[in-house]
Order: C-alpha cells, then structure tokens, then sequence
C-alpha cells in the first residue's frame, strides 16, 4: 500500500490539488453543482484526447507539435463525410476518421525515423502540412454531424437503481473519455509495445541494444498519438456540429498538461492518468478566474504561473527524497 | 594561487628531487618542467597520491602508466585545465601560475590530447583564428608532417580522422611551444603519417624544445624518447632511461608487486573447473573480422561452457569487436558464425534471436534508469513487432523471479533501477540475459568502477554460467583478475589478434606485455631480472 502511495505520489497530489480546487470553486459560486461540473467536462474532452495524444508521443521521448492540426484536419473529414448523409452512415464514419489519426501520427513518425530529423523540426513541418490539407478538404467552417452521435456527449448516464442525485455527477462525455483512454491504455500496459514505448524514451540506445526496434516503436507511438488526435477532432465535430478547419488552442495547452502531470519531456517516465486529471485542474482555474471576473489575460499568467511553481514544487520534493 | 606544499614529515617519496627549496631562478635551469609531489583528491577518492615528473630541455620524455594510474589526470594538471590538490610545478624554475589552458599556452606549454580538438562546424581557417594561431607557419607545418592539399575553408567535420589529428598537431606546432604535450598522438593514424610525426617530433629537441609523449605503443617509446616517467597507482615510481632492455623495465615497473601476488591468487581461484572440449563445434567463431581502420583482422572461437578473456589496451578494437558479435555495428569484411553455421546479425535482435547477448561496461547504456527492476529485465522479451502483444504475465514472472534470486539482486529499490547500487545495476544487466536463456554472454567490462564484494559476485556468476554451458566473452580492464575468471586469454593489439594464453599462463605481466605489443619482439626474461638503469622512486612500502 505504501509502495503504491510512493509510486504514484504525483498522481494522487494531483487529484488533491483537483479537490481543493473544486471546494474552492464552491466557495467563490455557491451554486457550482452537477451541471456546472457537466459543462467543465464538455470543456475538457478535446484537450484531454489532445493530452492522451502528447503523453504517449512524450512516454516516447519525442514531441508532437502537429496534434491540433491533426485534430483540425480529423474534425472537417469527419463533417464532410457525415455531412447530407444517413444517420446510420456515422457508424462508418467513425472508424474511418480513427484510421485517418493513425495514418497521420504514423506518417509523422515515419518521417522522424527515416530522415532522423529531430521530432521538433518533422511536426512543426508537420503541423502546418496538416493544417493546409485540413483547409483543402473544407475551406470555412461547416459540414455536419450525426444526432445520435452528437447526443453522446451531452446529458448524464443514467443507471437504473442508482439516485439522479448521483447520476447527474456522471456526465456522459467523462464515460466517453474514460472509455476511449482505458481501450486504448489498458492493453497498451499490458502489451510488450507498451513497455518499448517506455523502453525507447527513458534509454534509446539501452532498448536497441536489448533487442527492441526502436524505429517501429517510434511509429507506432505516434500512431497511437493520432488515433487520439483523431477522437479529439471527433469530439470536436460532435460538440460543434460542425468542422473547423483552423487549429484551436490544443498543442501548447496539451505540452502544459503533461509536464504538470509528471511525464517528462525526456520521456520514459509518468502515465496518462497525471496528464488527464492534470487538464482538468488547468481548465477549471480557467474558469474559477473567469468566475471571479479577472481580466482574461491576467487568466494566463496565472495558469502559467501554476505550472511553474507546481513543477519546482515537484522538483524538490523529488530532490529531498532523493537526499534522505 | 598557492598550493599546499606536501607535508614533509610524510614519507619522502621525492627522493628524486634532492632540492628541499625551489631552485634559484636561472635561466640556465636544465629542467623546463618539474613538477614534484603533485597530489590530487576528488573529494574521498584520490586520483594522484604523490606523482612527479621533470623534463629537461630537449628531450622526449614518455609518461607510462596503466589506464586509471593517473596519467590523464597529471595531464590536465600540467595544462591547468584542473588544480592540484597540493604540489610544487616549476616551469623555467618558478614556480607556475597556470590556471587555464590559455594560459598554459602563454607559458609555453602546448597540447594535443587523444580526441581532435577541432571545433567541427567551423571550417580549418576559423579553427586557426580561434587559437590565434598563424596561418604561414601552420600550412608550413601541414606539409612537413605530410599532408599536401588542405584547403582551409574546408568544415573540420568533413576531414578524415587521420587528417584532423596531423591538423591538431600541425596548430600545436605552430605556436612553438617550448614544451609539446602529446597525448595517444599516434593512435589514429596509419603508418606513413605516424611515421611522419614522430620524425617532426623528434626534430623539435634538436632546437631545445621538449616534448612529453604519451603512447600505448611500446616500440613508439623505445624509438622516439629519452627518457620515461612511469606512474602507478596514482604515484610515480620511477624514471627510465631509454636503452635496450628498458621496456621491461617499464612493464616491471607499471606493475609493481603485483608478480608475486598473481602466484598467492592464482590458489585463490574458485572451484568450479569446467571442462572445457576444445574438440566441440565452437559456440560463436569469429573469422577475419574487420571494421573500418580500427579492427583489423580478428579471427577467435569461443567453446561451449568457456569464459574466454580478451585483454587489451584501450581502443585496440574492441569496442568494434563487441559491436559486431552483438549486432549493432555491421563488419566491413569477415564472418560469424553461431554453433558453426554462419550468422548475419542487422540489429541486436537478430543475435538475441541467436542467444548471443551484449552486457556493456557502462551500465547508463544497458539500463532503462527511470523504469523498474522488472521492467528492465522483461525488455528484452520484447524484441520485434511479432512480440509486441500481450505479455504472458505468469510465464515472464517466473522467469524474472528466477533471475533476480540467482543473482541475489537487492530489490528493495526496485521500482526505479537508478536508485540501486551500481554492482546492483550491473547484476541486473546480467539477470536479463539469464532470463532470456542467452547461450553466449560478450561482457565488456562488467566489473569497472563497482566494489570488491560484487566483482567477485560477478566472476562466480560468470563461472557458473560457464559450468552450465553458457559461454562467456569477457573483455575487462583489470588484467590481474583474467587468469581468476577466464580459461584462455585472447589479447588484442591494433585490431589484430597477437596472443592466446591458457589461464595458466595469463598472469598480468604476461598479459601486459603482451597487451603492449611486446610479445615476438622482446623476449619475456626472468621475473627477477635486475634493474640495472632504472631510477626507481622508492615505491611506498
């Protein structure tokens, strides 16, 4: 129990952090209740895939600048091709707009690997290459989304037995989310990439040397980065209605998330429940300062400041440990 | 800056240097450098107990010395790129202010150390300009030492390896130094050039000017310098004239005691003899291996259940060596072949595939830091993309289990392997290829910078994988324990093989001179042959 504590002593600060957050958010309205918690979800979707995106690219010990064009470019697709169709032709949709992801995080990798150009320089490439096509396939906002689809994420999860009291805290869209991170991350933990995956980011040259491919892993990583980028553009298409070809706020907003969720930008260390829950605190003190009526760009500073002092904190304390 | 002076109610090792008080200054001075008593400490550890060194003007003069006796460590002293902990170093006879390495040029005292010290995205002119170094006599000294076209808005990083040496050395000269520091200057270059240099160097003293020499290369020594500083443990224990018969000299010298201790160890060694059937098909059989200039022609066989050695001085090769029987360097000419049949290995997973596993000597590159114990043993499972699947939780348990009670690894830290023991780290290195059933284990180094207790862990491990066996490659630094772990010895020297000894026969002074090029060439004498020029600096009791 200790050893588990230890382990994960980040991840569960972070939910500390979340929890005195929300009491503080109780206390500056009083009347933050279930719907108020609903919408912060809703919020939340596209930056958490976007942050499920960079953690798993980053576990790699790469970086991906091209996940909001990716998700861009994902989100118009999906609205075109759902756009005068049959409610029932989403179904096909779906899988498509997911394949599309893994087509572009792979080709972003595979880039990487064979011209062993740095990450940083191949997708900040990348993102503007993204971001043209995504204008090509729909030059002004527009297309359309299925109703079934787009009712996914709205409304609360009703359990049969279970008090609404309850059931109102259940948003529709968190089930959403933390099904499509457990289909993804659970098997990925338990499968032999998962571990090259950390293997190539903590140690690249300890992991050739063992034996692992290092560049498939790599591809594969950021495969797996665009199927994430792909249900971001998804949920993006869902919530809106309709595709927007212009990249929103979601790369360096994703980059803060894992850093402040203990992934380090050297990889090879952290997991995506620090990240997620990590977007969360970002995005609610976003709003406890729009609740209190702060000048919207004083908002910045003061996420920003979070971070760094949340960091350092982090910092040290890993330094005491280490000294005792 | 002043040094501590040396405590003189300590033992007077400096017997060498009668002076008591630093010399009148004289111009006159037959020593440009003499440094006496020079003590370094790293905190707890020392790197230089009481070393010495003088040169008189003229003369070459060789600093000899097993790899960690210290040599690197009074180079960076003399060229003030490091303080001595305590200390006297005249120059000239006063005492010296250097600091710096720009200020140990201003002094005089120029060197050329073993890596090009050329910046490699500025182009030769800007390399010059840097070092204010003139160009008429650098271009001078380019062609002397036998390079004719160079063109000087070349980037030093598109210059071959020899070049870039001969450019360093051709910049060093052309400050003309009073004193030139020349370290492994030879190593990289092939032997008209070599030739070349050591011709120039030796015209240097002609005009008064000293030259310090650092080589592996014995016959280099014996042809080129005047006089050797020989420094063991940290301490110098003697200065050789240079005549016939003065390589043993040094050779006895670099070692010490240590013949007689080698006869007390030798009992020591453990019990489980293995048979080895030298008639049986050959684990792994190396044949005419080559890789660019460095490894050169290297043909060995390694038996089912042996630990074959393979001693050599640094950089002779078997870096290379290593990297092609484990896969991650392909040879530009030779074979491998695996219980006989020949093997091609493209990645480290191929001689995975094969049982044939690398355990390198610098544990940073074999392990995973951040992840857990059983993380980094598990990796290699996970090879190539057929692999990627599930991980069969309960059949790599036991295997993982299995390996970590074996090797008795300490796993109270194991969530993160930074946080264990180097001999730990190491151990787990190991366990991973145990887990995996490696069939041929190439260990390069296994046991540098880790303690006693460990060491001798790992030499009976090695051991016991042999009795089951497993083979065993062992290339290690601490030539006094081969005959301890190893059933034959192979010794390289560049790139070729030049030696194979039984166990029996690889006690260190064996491998020592032979690990210097000297077998075939000297005769080995009589381990009591007297010393009759040397100059011995009383070795510490």
């Amino acid at each position: 129990m200790t050893g588990f504590v230890k382990r994960n002593a980040w991840v569960i600060g972070l939910f500390a952090l979340f929890a005195a957050l929300v009491v503080l958010t109780r206390t500056i309205q009083p009347d933050y209740g279930a719907a108020g918690f609903g919408s912060l979800v809703q919020a939340v979707l596209p930056f958490a895939f976007a942050v499920a995106a960079q953690t798993v690219v980053v576990i790699a010990g790469g970086i991906d600048l091209s996940i909001a064009s990716m998700m861009a470019l994902t989100s118009v697709t999906a609205a075109v091709l759902m756009d005068g169709q049959t409610e029932s032709f989403a179904i096909l949709v779906v899988p498509m707009v997911l394949l599309l992801g893994v087509l572009l995080g792979a080709i972003n990798g595979a880039l990487i690997v064979i011209s062993r150009v740095p990450d940083i320089v191949v997708t900040l490439a990348m993102l503007f290459v993204w971001q043209g096509t995504a204008l090509l396939v729909l030059e002004t906002p527009g297309g359309a989304a299925a109703e079934w689809l787009k009712s996914l994420l709205v409304g609360t999860v009703a359990i049969p037995g279970v008090p609404t009291a309850i059931t109102d805290w259940i948003p529709r869209a968190l089930v959403v989310l933390l099904v499509c991170l457990a289909v993804v991350f659970v098997p990925l933990y338990r499968s032999r990439l998962g571990l090259s995956i950390y293997a190539i980011g903590s140690n690249n040259l300890a992991a050739f040397r063992s034996g692992v491919s290092v560049g498939w892993t790599r591809i594969a990583a950021y495969a797996i980065g665009g199927l994430f980028a792909a249900m971001g553009g998804l949920v993006l298409t869902l919530s809106t209605g309709i595709g927007a070809p212009i990249p929103g706020p979601y790369l360096l907003a994703s980059v803060a998330a894992v850093v402040l969720g203990g992934v380090a930008l050297t990889g090879g260390t952290g997991g995506i429940v620090g990240p997620i829950v990590a977007v969360f605190i970002l995005r609610l003190v976003r709003s406890d300062l729009t609740f209190l009526a702060v000048d919207p760009n004083v908002t910045t500073i003061v996420e920003g400041a979070i971070m760094v002092v949340v960091v350092m904190l982090g910092a040290l304390l890993a330094l005491r440990r280490r000294a005792t | 800056m002043r040094w501590a002076r040396p405590d003189r109610r300590a033992p007077d090792f400096h017997s060498l240097d009668p002076r008591a008080a630093p010399p009148p200054v004289t111009d006159s001075d037959p020593l440009l450098l003499d440094a006496s008593g020079v003590v370094k400490n790293y905190g707890a550890v020392t790197a230089l107990r009481n070393a010495s060194l003088s040169v008189r003007r003229g003369e070459v003069h060789a600093l000899m010395g097993a790899n960690g006796a210290g040599k690197s460590t009074l180079v960076k002293i003399l060229t003030g790129a490091i303080r001595p902990t305590a200390g006297h170093i005249l120059i000239r006879g006063k005492e010296s202010n250097v600091h710096s390495p720009a200020e140990a040029r201003r002094a005089g005292l120029v060197s050329v150390y073993q890596e090009p010290a050329l910046i490699p995205d500025l182009d030769v002119a800007d390399n010059l300009r840097l070092t204010q170094t003139p160009v008429e006599p650098f271009r001078a000294w380019v062609k002397e030492l036998g390079v004719d076209a160079l063109d000087l808005r070349e980037p030093a990083r598109n210059i071959p390896l020899a070049v870039l040496r001969v450019l360093d050395l051709a910049r060093a000269l052309a400050a003309e130094p009073d004193l030139l520091l020349l370290d492994e200057m030879t190593a990289a270059l092939p032997a008209n050039l070599a030739e070349r240099v050591l011709e120039v160097v030796r015209n240097q003293t002609r005009s008064g000017r000293s030259v310090i020499f650092i080589s592996h290369r014995m016959l280099e020594i014996s042809a080129l310098c005047d006089r050797a500083t020989v420094l063991r443990d940290g301490a110098t224990v003697g200065v050789v004239d240079m005549a016939p018969g003065a390589e043993e000299q040094i050779v006895e010298l670099m070692l010490g005691e240590k013949t007689g201790r080698a006869e007390r160890r030798r009992a020591t060694r453990t019990g489980e003899e293995t048979v080895v059937d030298s008639g049986a098909t050959p684990r792994l059989s190396a044949r005419n291996l080559r890789v660019g200039t460095k490894l050169r022609d290297v043909s060995f066989d390694l038996l089912p259940g042996e630990v074959l050695g393979l001693v050599a001085l640094e950089g002779q090769g078997q870096d290379e060596l290593f990297g092609v029987l484990s896969g991650s360097i392909r040879p530009s000419g030779g074979s491998v072949a695996v219980d006989g049949r020949t093997a091609r290995f493209g990645h480290p997973a191929d001689a995975i595939a094969e049982g044939v596993v690398f355990v390198p000597g610098n544990r940073v590159e074999a392990l995973c830091m951040q992840r857990s114990v059983r993380e980094n043993i598990a990796l290699p499972f996970s090879a190539r993309i057929p692999t990627w699947g599930p991980i069969r939780r309960r059949m790599e348990n036991g295997r993982i289990d299995d390996a970590i009670d074996r090797l008795q690894i300490d796993t109270r830290a194991q969530a993160e392997v930074q946080r264990l023991s180097g001999g730990n780290q190491q151990k787990v290195t190991i366990a991973r290829w145990i887990a995996t059933g490696a069939r041929a284990v190439l260990c390069f180094d296994p046991t540098r910078g880790i303690d006693v207790g460990t060491k001798r862990e790992i030499y009976r491990l090695l051991r016991e994988l042999a009795a089951r066996g497993t083979s065993v490659l062992l290339y290690t630094s601490e030539l006094d324990e081969v005959h301890l772990a190893c059933d034959r010895a192979v010794v390289i020297f560049n790139g070729r093989v030049v030696d194979t000894l039984s166990a029996a026969e690889a006690d260190e002074p064996t491998l020592v001179r032979a690990a210097y090029g000297l077998t075939g060439t000297a005769a080995r004498p009589a381990p009591d042959a007297p010393a009759a020029n040397a100059d011995p600096v009383g070795p510490p009791a």
